[in-house]
């Protein structure tokens, strides 16, 4: 991004110009920064009054520090909390002046030469395939009653729904960098399942018309009515770079009467050279409700990328008879950092969580597991299982599984059960001997060792993830 | 087809073969016995090019150099092991390993990379022939599989990979007479003049089915006899005790 129009911008306070192509929010987080965001987003009074009561609710709240992964000290004053999309003639005019090694990782992935180029942010034609595709899905969406828009147009569109849901799941005040979201969310998307319907198609950002670029602070609401069902792809495979550091995203769901969502996520930031430097800070803050009677929430997600991963897709189980999954892959490569897990929180009656942890960890990284299973003392006859498995490549990385369990109720019942494993020369001779190579060979284990997650994914997700699994973990057996 | 000079092998500072010559030619079939802990498994894992061995001595295979090639191009340079303790690999799906397994050794003959409905023809024509239930290639690789059922298990990978040399290592150990027979089917059924075996073994019995060509004991890391299907015949009487 270039900077020659920040200071006029700075002098500018929040106005706006119409010169939309290169506008930037003033430096710094401020009431001002704040409004000129809710401006440009064309919000009605009632959010920018939302927004500022999280702002003034951040001020008393410090980042926190419990979490393995340290990183440097952030500088809230420094960053920007707006951008406009790029202009096309600040992005590269070809793929000839993307960075290869990306383009080499695009290619191993089976990624389309169109999609490459969207995703490495070179500048494409106004008819782009995935355009033309997305009209035609939202046509379908609409017939069915279902809203599946960017969260900017929820709000202006929706506000009733909006001002409903937004932040019943994820409250203000929860914590720092959910508060902070809260404050200066740029984007995100909104869907709404109306009761009965089950939604035809797996929805994704990528069919999101004007969604090709992720925010810094993305916020996602998605509300499934009763009897409504809803699979959700968040992510992609291919390698994502981005120019902001901190990535803090919150997301949302809520599950009504016999309502089901289905969330899938495949994380791929970039994740920092060989050395450890540079990569994303991926502090995500996800959260479901089960708010109605027999309703379900399953969170799979398969993570990669950043520098440090940071984040508990977590169920509130409210509703009797609710279900709640997590289903996570979170692969360590070089110095990348993992805290990843989830909270099932029991409240209504016959309430079930289900949680899988496959970690795996490679070079110097560091991934750690950690849980709450928490049963409420009126959550009778309700069940968690939890089986957390760790791989370990290399004697220079580190697992760690951190179960915390609270069970109040006498009727109900958690299992933990947890593995420690290395990846064990004789399986990849084996492998070597059918004619593998070593990269071939890991691929193949650690995609064994992950299987019950990858099954939980979409199937043209499954396939790409298989093969990411093996790319993320390159070079990692010598 | 194969030529060992003066082979050494070590590990962990202990010599295991120290010093052993064999030659295989095209369509035979070898067969080494020999005392538990002589060096058997190990001379079959440093054919195959298994890692952490230091190696001196000649290696020689269609007439070129093997010391210093991978595992993986060996096997599909069409070298293959049947190994004694096949390993599990939990959550991999056995027929879709070999797949794996096949299309990598036609991709390095510049074979065209079967589809999986070929691929499963193919599986089920050699299974039939060797009359083994295909129903164990849709399990996890060797998970839960019964000793004889590993072995069966590796016999039809053998037979799907078509290799040219094959090491048998105790293939034959722990099998009822009938897994026996589909063992010995399998090696029979493969054997053609350009195709050669070496059959590791501790029993006579296998040997009257699948006729060696040549019978060694291999003895503390050296070859101390070798003769045809009559030092097995005595071997089984007598016992190593008398070779040494
Ligand atoms: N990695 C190792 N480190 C140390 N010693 C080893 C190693 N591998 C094998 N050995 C030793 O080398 C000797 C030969 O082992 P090998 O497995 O080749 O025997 P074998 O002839 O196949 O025996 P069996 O008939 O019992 O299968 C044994 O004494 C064994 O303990
Ligand atoms: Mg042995």
């Amino acid at each position: 991004m270039k900077n020659q129009n920040i200071n006029t911008l700075e002098d500018y306070k929040y106005g706006f110009t119409t010169d939309i192509e290169s506008i930037r929010a003033p430096k710094g987080l401020s009431e001002n920064s704040i409004k000129f965001i809710s401006k440009m987003k064309k919000e009605p009074q009632w959010m920018l009054d939302w927004r500022l009561k999280a702002f003034n609710r951040l001020k008393n709240l410090k980042e926190p520090n419990w979490q393995k992964p340290k990183y440097p000290k952030i500088n809230y004053q420094d960053l920007y909390y707006y951008s406009a999309p790029k202009s096309a003639s600040e992005k590269p005019k070809s793929l000839d002046e993307v960075d290869p090694k990306l383009i080499e990782t695009y290619k191993k992935l089976g990624i389309p030469l169109n999609e490459q180029k969207r995703l490495s942010g070179v500048a494409v034609d106004a008819v782009f395939d995935s355009v033309s595709v997305a009209t035609t899905y939202k046509e379908e969406l609409t017939k069915k009653g279902i809203i599946f828009c960017s969260i900017s147009e929820a709000i202006r569109n929706h506000p009733d729904l909006v001002k409903k849901y937004l932040g019943s799941v994820i409250p203000l005040t929860d914590h720092y960098f959910a508060t902070l979201n809260s404050a200066v969310f740029t984007d995100g998307s909104f869907v709404y399942i109306p009761p009965k319907v089950r939604c035809p198609m797996e929805l994704s950002t990528y069919f999101r018309i004007n969604a090709s670029e992720t925010g810094q602070f993305e916020r996602t609401l998605i509300i499934a009515d009763k009897g409504s069902y809803v699979s959700y792809l968040e992510g992609c495979t291919a390698p994502m770079r981005d120019e902001n550091q901190l990535h803090a995203a919150n997301v949302e769901l809520v599950a009504l009467d016999d309502a089901e969502i289905k969330y899938s996520t495949v994380q791929n930031w970039y994740p920092g050279d060989k050395d450890g430097v540079g990569g994303i800070y991926n502090f995500v803050t996800k959260r479901g409700a089960c708010r109605g009677k027999n309703s379900k929430i399953s969170w799979t997600q398969v993570e990669t990328g950043s520098a440090i991963t940071w984040k508990y897709p977590s169920c509130i189980l409210q509703g009797d008879n609710s279900v709640g999954e997590f289903y996570s892959i979170a692969i360590t490569n070089n110095h990348q950092k993992a805290d990843t897990g989830t909270k099932m929180i029991h409240l209504g009656k016959n309430t079930k969580s289900k949680i899988i942890s496959k970690g795996i960890s490679a070079g110097q990284a560091d991934n750690t597991y950690r849980g709450l299973v928490d049963i409420g003392k009126n959550a009778s006859n309700s069940r968690n299982f939890t089986q957390c498995d760790s791989l370990l490549m290399g004697n220079k990385c580190g697992a760690h599984t951190v179960p915390y369990i609270k069970n109040k109720n006498s009727s109900s019942t958690v299992e933990h059960e947890a593995t420690t494993s290395k990846i064990n020369d004789e399986q990849l001779f084996y492998c070597n001997q059918r004619g593998m190579n070593q990269e071939e060979a890991v691929s193949l284990i650690v995609n064994g060792f992950c299987k019950e997650v990858l099954q939980q994914l979409p199937m043209e997700f499954a396939v790409e993830a298989q093969k990411l699994v093996g790319i993320s973990l390159e070079g990692s057996v010598g | 087809m194969l030529e060992i000079k003066n082979l050494k092998a070590s590990i962990n500072s202990r010599d295991i073969i120290k010093g052993l010559d064999i030659t295989i030619k095209p369509g035979e079939l070898h067969a080494i016995m020999g005392p538990n802990g002589s060096g058997k498994s190990t001379l079959a894992n440093v054919l195959s090019g298994k890692n952490g061995y230091h190696i001196s001595g000649v290696i020689q295979y269609k007439g070129k150099n093997l010391i210093e090639i991978p595992v993986d191009e060996r096997a599909q340079k069409g070298i293959f092991l049947a190994f004694q303790y096949p390993t599990e690999i939990p959550g991999v799906n056995t027929n879709n390993f070999l797949k794996t397994s096949l299309n990598k050794v036609r991709k390095s003959k510049g074979e065209k990379e079967l589809d999986t409905l070929t691929f499963l023809k193919i599986v089920k024509e050699k299974s039939a022939e060797l009359g083994i239930d295909e129903k164990i290639l849709s399990r996890q690789l060797n998970v839960g599989f019964s000793g004889g059922e590993k072995k069966k298990n590796e016999i039809l990978q053998m037979k799907i990979l078509d290799p040219s040399f094959m090491i048998l290592d105790e293939t034959d150990s722990g099998l009822d007479i009938d897994a026996l027979k589909t063992i010995a089917n399998g090696v029979n059924s493969s054997r053609d003049k350009k195709k050669s075996f070496l059959v590791i073994t501790h029993y006579q019995r296998l040997l009257n089915y699948i006729k060696p060509d040549f019978v060694h004991v291999l003895s503390d890391g050296k070859i101390v006899k070798s003769g045809g299907m009559e030092l097995a015949v005595e071997l089984e009487k007598t016992g190593y005790k008398k070779i040494k």
